[in-house]
């Protein structure tokens, strides 16, 4: 799994630099008010950035409708697990109390542009959104939520994958989601799938590749392995553009290109097709 | 006697003889259940990928399709198995050979010995991930029972992909992973050297897996580990498989996918 890779690129808007903000695709300068002004896209590329959970949710259900489901499923640490910078114990707790968030997805009910939805929501920011004993977890029960409260599900996934301190644990989360998203879709109820920067490993191999649709932004990254591994691998240079949204979209993965500004419209419509 | 064994034996230990190529591969495991296998090729879209066996067999009184990973054993081979690295080719064939199975109620058995599935540029272009996760959801429902064998290496994604099952048996040598204990190493510990540290970490081994509740059975091994004695070890393998069978066989389909569900629902929920 990549979940190293995708985290490697996450510190390029330097800490230092406080005011400035770096955009991880084209490279261009702005500051940080700029960025933020413009909804964590570049204004110059248009890759759209990363969000946190919380204003994802609020960009994307209606005002006030969102409420939290699951939230007393956390992370486990039955491996007691710890390497030569420490334990998983420590590092997650650090996590949860620096975010507010007790896990990489925040899973819940709202409605988007008036449609009733399960909407779940990942975090990059928290442990690489790296698909845990509770992530998994928590979207396995927001799908059975769905099916007894007859419900389409969302899921905006942002993850590098399984998360290794859980082990093979971790691993399976992979197929447990993956057999609760068929339950959605045998119950004739609608998965909708957001890939947003970065989906990769574990994660894109379950549900978020699962959607009855899968939308994402512009200049997301989407793969399964890592950029590197692969390059180690075939002994050649990718393209630049390899496993971009616009790579996914050409070879046939993914439905449609989404802008930020349009996602809750988009989402909206769809699902009117299908009488939800 | 397994168990004194394992007292002695460290977790990487066990990875070094998971991946010994004398252990005995998917080929000789087929032969060891089957009279008269029949292979069959090719995923009806692109390819055939040599890296994923499939085919139907005789196994007493089952008529089974069998699914595995194959490493090859000579150089040729490997280069052309990809050393067990599925491309999504090989989890699509998987996949429409299983829906045959399904069809005319034949049960599954598969085996699996994986370093992982193939991180190669023609790979991701053919859906890599979405190969996989189609896998999962797709075996996840399957209305015939599914035997899993994890008979060497059971690398991440690219094995779990064949891992979904009813019954899922592993060998006492065998290994099954989240990540390489090289790549855990590497990220983790920043120094792919302490990969024997890392496969401690990550308890990898079948005993741990049990433990944990990953697994149903542990299949011993024939003394100093299946790569000594291959055709004692693929007996073991044989009796635990027919005795999945017969067990499985007799539940009604429905109940069958219902338990499956519970089983995958199962895996690190907490909060039961
Ligand atoms: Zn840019």
């Amino acid at each position: 799994m990549s979940w190293f890779e995708a985290k490697a690129e996450k510190p390029k808007i330097p800490p230092a630099k406080a005011l400035w903000a770096i955009c991880p695709r084209c490279g261009s300068h702005m500051s940080k008010e700029t960025w933020k002004k413009n909804g964590s896209i570049c204004p110059k590329c248009n890759y759209h950035g990363r969000l946190p959970v919380r204003e994802r949710i609020a960009a994307t259900a209606d005002e006030g409708t969102f409420e939290e489901m699951f939230r007393e499923v956390s992370y486990s640490d039955h491996l007691r697990f710890h390497d030569a910078s420490g334990d998983y114990r420590s590092k997650i707790e650090a996590t949860i109390a620096k975010t507010g968030e007790k896990e990489s997805v925040v899973t819940g009910r709202c409605t988007i542009e008036g449609h009733p939805v399960v909407l779940g929501v990942m975090d990059f920011s928290f442990m690489g959104g790296s698909l845990g004993t509770g992530t998994g977890e928590r979207i396995a029960r927001a799908c059975e939520a769905a099916v007894a409260e007859r419900r389409p599900v969302i899921i905006f996934s942002a993850s590098g994958g399984a998360r290794m301190h859980e082990g093979i644990l971790s691993l399976l989360q992979m197929a447990k989601t993956s057999a609760a998203i068929a339950k959605v879709k045998e119950a004739g109820l609608p998965y909708i799938s957001v890939l947003t920067d970065p989906t990769t490993g574990g994660v894109s191999a379950s549900y978020a590749m699962l959607g009855d649709i899968n939308i994402t932004e512009p200049r997301a990254l989407i793969g399964f392995a890592g950029r590197r591994v692969i390059e180690n691998t075939i002994h050649q240079k990718l393209p630049d553009d390899f496993q971009s949204a616009e790579y996914l979209e050409k070879h046939g993965f993914i439905d449609r290109i989404v802008e930020r500004g349009e996602m809750r419209r988009f989402i909206a419509k769809m699902l009117t097709y299908w009488g939800f | 006697m397994a168990t004194k064994r394992a007292a002695k034996m460290t977790a990487f230990d066990r990875v070094k003889l998971a991946r010994d190529a004398k252990r005995p591969h998917v080929k000789d495991f087929i032969e060891a259940l089957c009279s008269d296998f029949e292979e069959l090729h090719g995923d009806r879209l692109v390819n055939d990928d040599a890296a994923m066996v499939a085919g139907f067999g005789t196994m007493e009184e089952f008529k089974v399709l069998i699914l595995g990973h194959r490493k090859g054993e000579t150089v040729e081979e490997n280069m052309s198995a990809n050393f067990g690295m599925v491309n999504p080719d090989g989890y699509r064939k998987a996949m429409r050979l299983a829906k045959l199975a399904e069809r005319f109620h034949n049960p599954i058995v598969t085996f699996v010995d994986t370093p992982g599935a193939y991180p190669g540029r023609e790979a991701e272009e053919r859906g890599q991930a979405e190969a996989i996760a189609k896998s999962l959801e797709f075996f996840s429902g399957l209305r015939t029972p599914i035997v899993v064998v994890v008979t060497g290496e059971g690398g991440s994604g690219g094995a779990l992909a064949i891992a979904v099952g009813d019954r899922v048996l592993m060998m006492e040598n065998a290994v099954y992973s989240v990540i390489s204990p090289e790549g855990c190493a590497g990220i983790l510990w920043r120094d792919g050297h302490q990969a024997p540290a890392a496969a401690a970490a990550l308890k990898i081994t079948a005993a741990d897996l049990l433990e944990l509740g990953a697994i149903d059975e542990v299949v011993d091994e024939p003394a100093g580990g299946a790569q000594k004695n291959r055709k004692a070890a693929c007996a073991a393998v044989r009796k635990s498989v027919l005795k999945a069978l017969r067990g499985l066989v007799k539940i009604p389909v429905d109940e069958l996918v219902a338990m499956r569900y519970k089983k995958l629902r199962a895996y690190g929920n907490f909060y039961k």
